[in-house]
């Protein structure tokens, strides 16, 4: 007998698909606030007092 | 909200593209179409990543705003044939997971605006997002007839945000492309619901043809289309629109007038012809005039947004006629 509280094989391909699409969304996130933060701050980080 | 508990969750567990679903990706991406249209309009010129992002947090501040429209209207939602195939009210969403969704993503968007691009930006999200969210989907669609005529300052919003992410201001042309809209709601969505009214009447939804009936919402929509088309040639006369935008604003909104007229002159939502009940958007006799507006509405605020767009791109001047 199956146990019923295992997933089955549906609901584990959808966590999957789910887990996959929230690390791409986080990832492309920390790309993003980088890039901005390059764009913003543009040449100014060399101008800076060493 | 009062159904909420007793949705079952559905068999199929929730995939990514359920929650995508949640983001109603269609209205989002008119939004961007007009943000992108304000943004490339305002004077300053802006650096093309930038621009990219504040179009991407208008995108997910609207998506935001659509997933707590569906966490909210799931009851409204189960009862209409339009949206009862929604994430939530067909059980493959929970209806705290959606509320979550939105909750997070306004944040997110509003707070990357702010830090990318400016606060007022930043501000004028978050006022669209909780205006939409709060005023339009908590308390007016319920509540009045002018619900989607007040509600649809939230669509309106998104070219001023944009001028804004640009201009770091919102000077009166931006809000000149905000009162287009404002004013093309009304005559879009009621010709809409002149032939989709039973459906908001069974969810208890006081749209205009089921509150005052069809003569009023066709007279009403007359009288916003004759306030439209004069607001829709203004951007000509503002040192904003060239004379490609004048010939399409002053053609376009002829034949919107046209059409307005003849819808007013219609029987469109009058008593329903049995035999059409089953589709959706299935056209009664004498609604056709009601359908033909729908359809005319969308394409002419497309091509008046697409004509500012596409003269500011191609650096076109503006007339100078005042």
């Amino acid at each position: 007998m199956s146990d019923p509280s295992r997933e089955s094989e549906v609901e584990a391909k959808a966590r999957r698909g789910r887990n996959i699409a929230l690390a791409l969304g986080l990832i492309l996130f920390v790309i993003l606030v980088f890039v901005v933060t390059i764009v913003r701050l543009g040449g100014n980080v060399l101008e800076r007092p060493f | 909200m009062a159904m909420l508990e007793a949705l079952t969750p559905s068999k199929a567990p929730a995939r990514w593209q359920d929650f995508l679903q949640l983001l109603k990706p269609r209205v989002m991406s008119l939004v961007v179409f007009t943000a992108l249209t304000g943004l490339v309009c305002a004077p300053t010129p802006i650096h093309p990543v930038l621009g990219a992002v504040a179009v991407l947090c208008i995108a997910v501040g609207a998506g935001a705003s659509g997933a707590l429209n569906m966490w909210w209207d799931a009851d409204i939602d189960a009862k209409m044939r339009r949206t009862r195939g929604r994430p939530v009210p067909a059980g493959k969403i929970q209806p705290s997971d959606a509320a979550a969704l939105g909750v997070v993503l306004s944040m997110f968007s509003v707070m990357l605006m702010g830090m990318a691009l400016n606060w007022l930006a930043a501000g004028l999200l978050a006022f669209t997002i909780i205006f939409y969210a709060v005023i339009y989907t908590m308390w007016l669609k319920r509540w009045t007839a002018q619900n989607i005529v007040i509600g649809g300052l939230a669509g309106a919003l998104p070219p001023v945000i944009g001028w804004a992410a640009a201009d770091g201001a919102a000077p009166l042309n931006a809000w000149l492309l905000c009162l287009i809209i404002f004013m093309w709601t009304p005559p879009h969505f009621w010709a809409l619901s002149l032939y989709t009214s039973e459906d908001y009447a069974k969810a208890g939804v006081p749209m205009m043809p089921v509150v005052r009936g069809p003569a009023t919402t066709r007279r009403q929509i007359w009288i916003y289309s004759l306030l439209l088309v004069p607001i829709c040639v203004a951007p000509a006369f503002t040192g904003l629109g060239g004379l490609a935008y004048l010939a399409v604003s002053f053609l376009g909104g002829l034949v919107f007038l046209l059409l307005a007229w003849r819808l007013y002159r219609s029987k469109a939502g009058e008593a329903a012809d049995p035999r059409n009940d089953d589709g959706l958007y299935d056209v009664r006799a004498g609604a056709l005039d009601a359908r033909n507006l729908f359809a005319f509405s969308i394409l002419y605020l497309a091509l008046l947004f697409a004509t500012l767009l596409g003269e500011h791109l191609a650096g076109l001047k503006p007339l100078e006629l005042l």
